[in-house]
């Protein structure tokens, strides 16, 4: 066999030419023959029940096809995990922007007028909008208490810990809501006929959710639904359970209209109607020795759903498993919950509830710091988890990480001592102070708990007559790299060039679940799997004599086309096996809660202007270990745009609510970072490897999200000696807590509270 | 979303497209950016805000890059456009594509096109631009997946390219 080294290296994205020239094809580049388009008429009002439907006499609706609840032939709902959510609200809305009816005409500039020609009466119920509104229960509108999921996690005894302690630490922590802002906005086409049932194309990163929704919403067996993903212009979690809505929705009209239909929401709909990080509060309460040492403490974290479950339980799961940090705690109490509002139900993000409860992790370690009097520095490096230590569920750190040694590089990467003094010295004098701060955090990879278990994947690889190998998985590429380091695993387990390898769309019919495409689990669980099911094609071909140990690419070619002559296909299937000492309690919340984590340390560099109070990010340095890096120009790209969306987070994206209902939903004035706003992001890899993944590859997706808001607070605390603890933190909420403070006096006295 | 052109209001519109004469019969305040999407087959350029805000319309209208979905077809009328099909269009165009696959300045692809067609632009008035100059010049157009710097690093790859020639 030839030496290949193609995991490890920088080959191109292989769908990359399409992309950059323009023939990448995404869903709304697709017409059919007799193609029709949707619409959707949505709630008004954030809670009621519906009285009355009319539609105007404008609009000549015989030319128009209207769907309702009525028409669904299956279960009315968007099936997910407790299949709460309906697929058109019935007789009650429990959010704005609910969907009611459905529209669909050929000619789609006809369709907004149509909307806005349907009326619709409400009866309106009092509704709730925050987690505090939640909590009171002054309106209880979902099961008995408005609480979707808690979890409760207990290590050691924590009750006792307070006597021995000498500080007890306490803060208060807020994440608002995030828009995933993908540029291209959701859109899928449906086609129905009664012999081939229905088949949806999409712009979506879970092509079995959809296929599994479409099911339970059709009434179908598995074999009458197709689900193939196009080319999806971004999707950061906001594609993973929204277009099994967007795809009912169109399934629906082109079933009662019997044309295939395009439903492809414009900016605003998609910002206002679907799903948005899940706002956090997160409280925290730390017992700490003389030394800073963290004794226990006890963590409240909790997360605004929205209106429906959705995958509000499985955030949860994730953030309250992220929210001890990287650190170790002799005791913990951690209690979470996610809880109901009438706003429109939160969803994934890129993060999935870590980047909340890491936030409050982090900017609570600085808070600590400052009581014990050491630095952010010092504060980390005595608490960091070791190897062979436990985490909050106990599990215990096999991984050879030393976290002290990736800080130092951190601190040297960014030149943080002296500058730290520098900007001491010289802010004293400066209107324009300028501050460093730090964020350390690790990042699970792959399904919570037993998830993986539960998800089974299965994954494809076969090789055609011509020697062709193809890649059978249902993970989507998104932006992120699937195609490309899939086909390099591949192409190094069969020692074939890169190019030889190709990788299948997405297409249910096509390709085996290999799971959905999220969780930072594509490179290490679905590669591992790729790489096995690519060593079957292999040792197939050796078992029938038809290949030697050692080969060249031509002598591949030729194995194949004696072994599909004789035998019609060449296919190697491998199934996820979870290793023996992955054990989790589901009821305890105790146990390996990931088959491994990357690790980081991040440093902010910013600026405060006094004048206008404001925040620039100068330089960001990102150092994480992420086991081996299958494609280093792929996963730098990860890691700069993952910092870039936190920037974001930080500084720069707020969803502003009114009666639960999202009033800046346009790029005009929900603001995200342009080319001109982020300072130059400095990315570092160590590859300390992983025996779970493909190649020792962990996840790296969502990593980069959780450290930089943080990071970025405690740099502009460090600039101007004022705390704030709620994100994002624009220039208004600057001004607020700093119009009345006399900052330029003495910048060193800190100013504790005024968050 | 479309405006609401009448049928009977329609006219005939001929421009110059990626170097070909081509005529289409649409309502004059069509967006141009409908128009070649929807009558020319020209896919490449995207939607993402409709508002001129996210840059991924963008084409060449005369030699300036214009959000094609904030003009109407009237006012290309007889103009030269060049779009992200247009490769061999302009001279920098098929560096700059070779330059993004390259550095991984394209993720998602849903701005590419938009962004390619930026950086001509930029490439254009400024032949040697400085990192400030290529920040400045592609601030028009939204990237969400890369946080830029492997743009700025395509940009500059090209720059280097085009020098060395």
């Amino acid at each position: 066999m030839t030496v290949s080294h193609i995991v490890g290296a920088a080959v191109a994205r292989k769908e990359g030419r399409d992309k950059v020239t323009g023939a990448a094809r995404y869903v709304d580049d697709m017409v059919l023959p007799g193609m029709i388009y949707g619409a959707t008429v949505r709630s008004s009002v954030a809670r009621g029940k519906i009285k009355k439907i009319s539609f105007g006499s404008s609009v000549d609706w015989n030319e128009f096809v209207v769907v309702s609840a009525k028409d669904i032939p299956g279960k009315n709902c968007i099936a997910l995990i407790l299949d709460d959510q309906p697929c058109l609200a019935a007789e009650a809305v429990n959010h704005a922007e609910e969907p009611i009816l459905l529209l669909a005409h050929p000619e789609r500039h006809k369709l907004r007028k149509a909307v806005e020609a349907v009326s619709i009466e409400y009866e309106a119920l009092p509704s709730i909008h925050t987690i505090e509104e939640s909590e009171q229960k002054s309106a209880v509108i979902w099961g008995t208490d408005n609480t979707f999921k808690s979890y409760l996690v207990e290590k050691g005894d924590v009750d006792s810990v307070w006597k021995e302690a000498a500080h007890i630490v306490e803060g208060e922590y807020f994440t608002g809501a995030q828009e995933q802002l993908y540029i291209e906005n959701n859109g899928v086409i449906a086609a129905f006929d009664e012999e081939n049932g229905v088949t949806v194309w999409g712009s979506l990163q879970c092509p079995y959710y959809v296929h599994k929704a479409l099911m339970v919403l059709c009434g179908l067996p598995d074999n009458k639904v197709r689900v193939v993903q196009m080319e999806t212009g971004g999707a950061f979690g906001g594609k993973e359970e929204y277009p099994s809505m967007i795809a009912a929705h169109a399934a629906l009209l082109a079933r009662k209209s019997g044309k295939p239909v395009k439903i492809v929401y414009d900016r605003m709909e998609d910002m206002a109607a679907t799903t948005k990080r899940h706002p956090s509060r997160t409280r925290h309460r730390t017992a700490v020795d003389r030394d800073g040492k963290i004794l226990g403490g006890e963590i409240e974290f909790t997360i605004d759903g929205g209106a429906y479950a959705t995958l509000s339980s499985v955030v949860l799961s994730r953030g309250t498993i992220h929210a001890g940090g990287p650190y170790y705690w002799p005791s913990a109490r951690i209690r979470a919950k996610a809880v109901a509002t009438n706003t429109p139900p939160h969803g994934a993000f890129r993060g999935f509830g870590a980047p909340q409860s890491l936030f409050a992790m982090e900017r609570h370690m600085d808070r600590i710091a400052q009581v014990v009097g050491i630095s952010p520095v010092e504060i980390r490096r005595r608490n960091f988890l070791k190897p062979g230590q436990a985490t909050t569920t106990e599990q215990i750190i096999r991984e050879n990480i030393h976290l002290d040694r990736l800080l130092d590089r951190a601190l040297e990467l960014s030149d943080y001592d002296a500058k730290k003094k520098r900007f001491a010295k010289e802010n004293k004098t400066a209107t324009r102070k300028k501050g460093i701060g730090i964020a350390a955090f690790l990042h699970g990879a792959g399904f919570t708990g037993s998830g993986e278990r539960y998800l089974n994947s299965l994954v494809g690889v076969e090789a055609s007559a011509d020697g062709n190998v193809r890649v059978l998985v249902s993970s989507a590429e998104f932006g992120q790299g699937t195609n490309t380091v899939l086909c390099q695993i591949a192409a190094e387990a069969l020692g074939l060039p890169y190019e030889d390898v190709a990788i299948a769309r997405p297409d249910t019919t096509v390709v085996p679940n290999s799971g959905p495409t999220v969780a930072s689990r594509t490179a290490m669980i679905v590669g591992k799997l790729v790489q096995s099911a690519a060593k079957g094609i292999q040792q197939t071909l050796a078992k029938r004599g038809v290949l030697k140990d050692d080969y060249t690419p031509e002598q591949f070619r030729a194995a194949c086309r004696e072994y599909v002559a004789a035998h019609g296909t060449l296919k190697s299937y491998a199934r996820y096996g979870a290793s023996g000492d992955v054990y989790w309690d589901d009821d305890k919340y105790r146990g390996e809660a990931y088959a491994a984590f990357a690790w980081a340390v991040y440093v902010a560099e910013v600026t405060v202007d006094l004048t206008a109070y404001s925040v620039t990010v100068d330089d960001f340095v990102a150092l994480q270990e992420v086991g081996k890096v299958i494609n280093p120009v792929l996963a730098a790209g990860q890691i700069t745009g993952g910092v870039a969306q936190a920037i974001g987070f930080a500084l720069y994206e707020k969803v502003v609510w009114q009666n639960g209902r999202m009033i800046n939903n346009q790029m005009t004035n929900y603001i995200m970072p342009t080319s001109a706003d982020l300072p130059p992001i400095r990315v570092f890899f160590e590859e300390l490897g992983n025996v779970h993944g493909a190649h020792g590859a962990k996840g790296i997706g969502e990593l980069p999200m959780d450290g930089p808001a943080p990071a970025i607070v405690n740099a502009v605390e460090d600039a101007i000696g004022v705390g704030f603890d709620s994100i994002p933190l624009l220039p208004e909420d600057l001004f607020e807590v700093l119009r009345d403070e006399s900052l330029e006096k003495d910048v060193s006295s800190p100013m504790r509270g005024l968050a | 979303m479309n405006s609401s052109p009448e049928e009977s209001a329609k006219c005939e519109v001929s421009f110059i497209v990626n170097g070909e004469a081509r005529k289409a019969f649409v309502h004059p305040m069509e967006r141009l950016l409908d128009v070649l999407r929807n009558e020319l087959g020209l896919t490449g350029a995207k939607e993402g805000c409709g508002e001129g805000e996210c840059g991924s319309c963008s084409v060449l209208l005369d030699g300036l890059l214009v959000n094609s979905c904030l003009v109407p077809v009237a006012q290309a009328t007889g103009a030269s456009i060049i779009t992200i099909e247009g490769i061999s269009a302009h001279a920098l165009m098929k560096p700059l594509q070779e330059a993004f696959l390259e550095c991984g300045g394209a993720q998602c692809g849903i701005c590419t096109p938009g962004m390619i067609l930026a950086a001509v632009q930029l490439l254009e008035k400024k032949p040697e631009p400085a990192l400030a100059d290529i920040r400045e010049g592609l601030a028009g157009n939204l990237c969400r997946c890369t946080g830029y710097m492997q743009i700025f690093e395509a940009v500059a790859r090209a720059t280097r390219q085009r020098a060395a020639k």
